[in-house]
């Protein structure tokens, strides 16, 4: 498995349980990090996201005020944060499937289920380091791809158009999904 | 580390945009073998238990938790705010119990979950059956350490599962994507348990 320098990375920790923050917080430095913070709810979180600017924002789904699929979509805002492509692992009890689909379509990168083991939130920490997805953006989506794999065998209409153009490299990302109709 | 100067490559297409951000992460990706022996989750796991000692109360505070927002509903009634504090403290047993180690309580806290959320109305949850809820966890782990916890657990599970879910399918008769949601199943393994 790849190696990861944990001390470089930057976490931040949102979760409204004192206790699940402090098990999260273990985890992480147990795994090399040196700098986790944390916020107890969406709103704080959000604000949290933007002063310290995480490299990796871990969420708790069910929190008070506004919840993890919320604060998700806050972020998965093209313009309205510094950093709208930050990996997003969820925390959350909740484990069926129409959950898991509802914060996939938030945005979510990952999905970890509690109760939360070393070794799970080890593995989604290496794979949205080592193994990023490209974002998409439609009218009604910005996140990462929700397809992880391409099924030769998959057969129904292509939800997507094609239509291909040409690859457009730019500096100020953020610039350009500022701007109208970017 | 990440900054507004962040550059990606942008693929467009007809209705919708490819975007490749640049990975600055990348930078944490270390290009030198671990050092023998050296296991980060085995670090980490090592530093859980030894905050594990802790545990046991964290477990009665998040129970003493349940017992005043379970009080609360029977001094204030089923308001949204009740309900939300009630959902929230069996929530986070039904999350932590196996972490803290009393991973036999998480069923009854996920069949109190499911009652509060899938209920449509909540001033027709029986009061009796959070009471039930909220004393089966309290005793499950009371009693964990006895031999026969974890079988009696089960079995309490189990008969507080049926009687929910008979209610939960009561009163949602009328919403069969409720329905379909209290009998979906999780997509993660061993968390089916009907």
């Amino acid at each position: 498995m790849v190696r990861i320098e944990f001390s470089k990375l930057r976490f931040l920790v949102i979760d409204d349980n004192a206790h699940m923050r402090r098990i999260l917080r273990t985890l992480l430095h147990g795994f090399g990090a040196r700098e986790a913070y944390e916020a107890e709810d969406g709103a704080s979180g959000l604000e949290a996201f933007s002063h310290y600017l995480p490299d990796i924002v871990i969420t708790d789904w069910a929190m008070p005020i506004f919840d993890g699929i919320e604060l998700t979509q806050m972020i998965r805002q093209p313009g309205a944060n510094v950093n709208p492509y930050v990996p997003i692992i969820m925390l959350s009890g909740h484990s069926e499937k129409k959950r898991v689909t509802a914060a996939r379509d938030a945005g979510v990168t990952e999905f970890l289920a509690k109760p939360i083991s070393a070794k799970g939130l080890y593995e989604r920490i290496v794979n949205v380091v080592a193994s990023p997805r490209p974002f998409i953006k439609t009218k009604t989506y910005f996140g990462p791809d929700r397809r992880r794999s391409v099924n030769p065998n998959y057969v129904g209409p292509e939800r997507r158009k094609g239509g291909k153009a040409d690859i457009i490299r730019q500096v100020a990302l953020l610039d350009k999904v500022r701007a109208p109709g970017g | 580390m990440a900054s507004k100067e962040d550059s990606a490559a942008i693929t467009t297409y007809a209705d919708y945009e490819v975007i490749a951000p640049q990975n600055k992460l990348r930078n944490a990706i270390s290009d030198e073998p671990a050092a023998p022996g050296d296991d980060p989750v085995a670090r980490a796991e090592q530093a859980l238990d030894q905050l594990s000692f802790e545990f046991s109360s964290w477990m009665d505070e998040e129970c003493d938790r349940l017992g005043r927002a379970r009080d609360a509903i029977k001094t204030d009634g089923f308001s949204p705010k009740r309900r939300e504090e009630l959902f929230h403290a069996a929530h986070d047993i039904k999350g932590e119990a196996a972490t803290f180690g009393f991973p036999a309580c998480a069923p009854v806290a996920d069949s109190l979950c499911r009652l509060v959320e899938f209920a449509p109305d909540a001033k027709r949850i029986p009061m009796q059956l959070v009471d039930q809820h909220v004393d089966a966890v309290r005793a499950i782990i009371r009693e964990y350490a006895r031999s026969d916890a974890v079988e009696l657990a089960g079995r309490l599970t189990e008969r507080l599962r049926e009687v929910t879910d008979d209610f939960l399918v009561q009163e949602n008769r009328d919403r069969p994507e409720v329905i379909a949601l209290i009998g979906g199943p999780s997509i993660v393994p061993g968390q089916n348990p009907r």
